[in-house]
C-alpha cells in the first residue's frame, strides 16, 4: 500500500470518530456528518489508488447505479418507512461484506493463512447472517411476512444446533483453509441462520433486532478489515458494531429484558387469556367533542405517541392539534418511550418531520414525574409502553418494564383504532381505569376532527 | 497468529472502546439518525469491494465485487443523504433548524 493511501485511510479513520462525536447534540450533528463525509471521500480515494485495480470500468458502472439508487431512496422514502430503510441497508452492508469475503476466498483459498481464514470466516458468517436476517426484518416491517412471531416446536434447540454447527465449521475451516466445500457450506448455513433467528421475533421487539443486526453488520465490516489487513475497515466496523451494541442494550433495558430473552423468548406470542380478558374490560368511550373539551380546558397536556401514530401517519395532525392548544395557552409536551415504534428514536424522527421542536420531546426519565401534574395524557397509538401493569402486576409479561406514567394524569385520553391488544397481546389496564376515556377511530382522522372541533 | 493480525486486534479493541464512549454520548433524540449515520460509515466495505471489482482477477470475483460495490455505494451515498435529511428536520422551538 502506498504512503498516500495509508495516509488517506488514517485521515478517514480520524474524521469518522470526530464526525460521530458531532452527533452528541442536535446543533453539531450536521457538521459531524459533513466531517465524516469528507472521511469517506478520503477512504475511497485511497482505495482507488490501490495497485491491484487494473480497470475502473465495472467500478464506475456499479458505483454509478448504486449512488443513483441511494440518492433516490434517500429522497423518496417517507419518514414513517425509516425502520424498513434501515433494515434494508443493514442487509446490503452484510451482503457486501460477505461477497468481498467470498471473492477473496475464491482467489486465495490455496494460499490463505489460518489467521486470515479465521477473519474471512467471521466476515462471511456475520455478513451472511446479517444479509438474510435483515431481509427478514425488512419483510416483517413491510408486511410481506407476518409481523407476529412465528414459532414451532424445538425452535430454540434447532437454532442453537445450527449456530453451533456454523461455529464448528468456522473452526474446521480455520484449521484446513483449502477445503472449499466447508467455506461455501458455512456461507449457506449463515444465511439460513439469519432467517431462522429473525422468524420468531415479533414486531414490538424489532428495535432490539434492528440494533443487533446493526452491530453484526459492523462486525462483518471489521472482519473484512482483518482479512484484507486494512485498518480503516476495522475501525469503521468497530464504531458501527459499538453503536449497534449500545442501542441494543438501551432497547433491551427499556423493555426490562435481556438479549437472550429477546432472541429466544418469542415475546410477541399472543396471549389467548389476555385476548379473552380484553373483551370483558369495562371501558369509557368518549366522542371527539368530549376530547376537544378536555384538551382545551387543560393547562398541561402530555402526548404519548406509539407505533400506531406512525401507521396512521398522524404526526402532522398531532402537531397541528398541539399548535392549536398552545395558542390557547396550553402547555404541550411529548413523552417519548425508548421502544415506542419499530426502531430506536423512531418517534423523535416522525415528530421532527412534522415540525415539532425537539425541546418539546422529552425522554421517559425526564418527564415521568410530570404526569402527576398533567391535566391530560393523550395516548396516540401507544399501548404496552403506557400499561401500568408493568409497574405493579408481577404476573404481567411486561412486569418491570419502565413505562410512561400516563395513568397518573388527571385524565387520560386514548386514541385507538380498535379494542385489539397491543403487539405483545397483553391486556392494558390503563384502558379500563376510571379516569381514562377512549376515542375509537383512525388516529389521524380523530386528531383532525379534534382540531376542527377546537377551531 | 501473525504480527499484523495482533496489530489489527489492538486497533479493533481500541476503536470499539472509542466508539462505545463517543456513541454513549449520543442523546436518544438522535438514535435513528445515529443508525443511518453508522450505516453509511459501515458502507466502508466499499474499500474492499472496489478492489474486488477493479482487480478483474476472475469473472467470478469481478461479479461479486460488482454486486458488493453496488450494495455499499447505496449505503454510503443513501446513508449520508438520508441522515442529513433527518438532521435537517430537528429544530428548536421558534428557532432555526439544526
Amino acid at each position: 500500500m502506498s504512503m498516500t493511501a495509508e495516509f488517506l485511510y488514517f485521515l478517514a479513520s480520524v474524521l469518522f470518530i470526530i464526525g460521530l462525536r458531532g452527533l452528541g447534540s442536535a446543533e453539531t450533528a450536521r457538521r459531524g456528518l459533513f466531517i465524516s463525509e469528507i472521511g469517506m471521500v478520503a477512504a475511497v480515494l485511497g482505495t482507488l489508488l490501490h495497485p491491484d485495480i487494473v480497470s475502473y470500468k465495472w467500478i464506475i458502472v456499479s458505483a454509478g447505479i448504486g449512488s443513483a439508487i441511494g440518492i433516490a431512496m434517500a429522497a423518496l422514502i417517507p419518514m414513517t418507512k425509516m425502520p424498513e430503510r434501515i433494515a434494508l441497508s443493514h442487509s446490503f452492508g452484510g451482503l457486501a461484506a460477505a461477497l468481498v469475503g467470498v471473492s477473496e476466498y475464491s482467489l486465495h483459498h490455496e494460499v490463505v493463512t489460518h489467521a486470515t481464514m479465521g477473519a474471512l470466516g467471521f466476515e462471511v458468517l456475520f455478513g451472511g447472517l446479517t444479509f438474510t436476517g435483515s431481509l427478514m426484518a425488512f419483510g416483517k416491517l413491510q408486511g410481506f411476512i407476518p409481523g407476529r412471531n412465528i414459532t414451532y416446536p424445538f425452535q430454540n434447540q434447532a437454532n442453537i444446533a445450527i449456530f453451533g454447527g456454523s461455529a464448528l465449521l468456522l473452526i474446521l475451516l480455520t484449521t484446513w483453509p483449502s477445503v472449499q466445500f466447508l467455506f461455501y457450506l458455512m456461507f449457506f448455513i449463515a444465511m439460513v441462520l439469519g432467517v431462522l433467528i429473525v422468524i420468531p421475533i415479533g414486531g414490538a421487539d424489532m428495535p432490539v433486532v434492528i440494533s443487533l443486526l446493526n452491530s453484526y453488520a459492523g462486525l462483518a465490516a471489521s472482519a473484512t478489515g482483518f482479512a484484507l489487513g486494512n485498518n480503516v475497515l476495522i475501525i469503521a466496523g468497530a464504531l458501527d458494531g459499538a453503536s449497534g451494541f449500545i442501542l441494543s442494550i438501551v432497547m433491551s433495558r427499556a423493555m426490562n429484558r435481556s438479549f437472550g430473552n429477546v432472541l429466544f423468548g418469542a415475546f410477541g406470542k399472543v396471549n389467548e387469556e389476555a385476548l379473552a380478558a380484553v373483551g370483558s374490560q369495562e371501558i369509557h368511550e368518549a366522542t371527539v367533542g368530549d376530547a376537544a373539551m378536555l384538551l382545551s380546558s387543560a393547562q398541561k397536556v402530555i402526548v404519548c405517541p406509539g407505533y400506531g401514530m406512525a401507521v396512521a401517519q398522524a404526526q402532522h395532525a398531532m402537531r397541528e392539534l398541539a399548535e392549536h392548544l398552545e395558542a390557547e395557552g396550553v402547555e404541550v409536551l411529548y413523552a417519548i418511550h425508548p421502544v415506542a415504534g419499530r426502531m430506536p428514536g423512531h418517534m423523535n424522527v416522525l415528530l421532527a418531520e412534522a415540525n415539532v421542536p425537539y425541546d418539546q420531546l422529552k425522554e421517559l426519565e425526564e418527564i415521568n414525574d410530570e404526569f402527576a401534574q398533567a391535566d391530560v395524557a393523550l395516548v396516540v397509538g401507544a399501548n404496552d409502553v403506557v400499561n401500568p401493569a408493568a409497574k405493579h402486576n408481577a404476573s404481567s409479561p411486561i412486569y418491570g418494564m419502565p413505562v410512561l406514567n400516563a395513568d397518573l394524569a388527571k385524565t387520560c385520553i386514548v386514541l385507538k383504532r380498535t379494542m385489539n391488544p397491543g403487539f405483545a397481546g397483553i391486556e392494558n389496564e390503563l384502558f379500563s381505569m376510571p379516569n381514562t376515556v377512549l376515542v375509537f377511530g383512525d388516529a389521524k382522522q380523530t386528531l383532525e376532527k379534534i382540531v376542527q372541533a377546537l377551531a | 497468529m501473525s504480527h499484523e493480525m495482533f496489530l489489527g486486534l489492538y486497533v479493533f479493541v481500541l476503536a470499539a472502546f472509542v466508539g462505545y464512549g463517543v456513541i454513549g454520548g449520543v442523546p436518544p433524540l438522535l438514535h435513528t439518525p445515529l443508525m443511518a449515520f453508522t450505516n453509511a460509515i459501515s458502507g466502508i466495505s466499499l474499500v474492499g469491494s472496489l478492489v474486488a471489482a477493479g482487480a478483474e482477477h476472475t469473472t467470478f470475483s469481478t461479479a461479486l465485487g460488482f454486486i458488493a460495490v453496488l450494495c455499499s455505494s447505496i449505503n454510503v451515498v443513501g446513508g449520508f443523504l438520508i441522515t442529513d435529511r433527518m438532521l435537517k428536520m430537528f429544530r428548536k422551538r421558534g428557532g432555526t433548524k439544526a
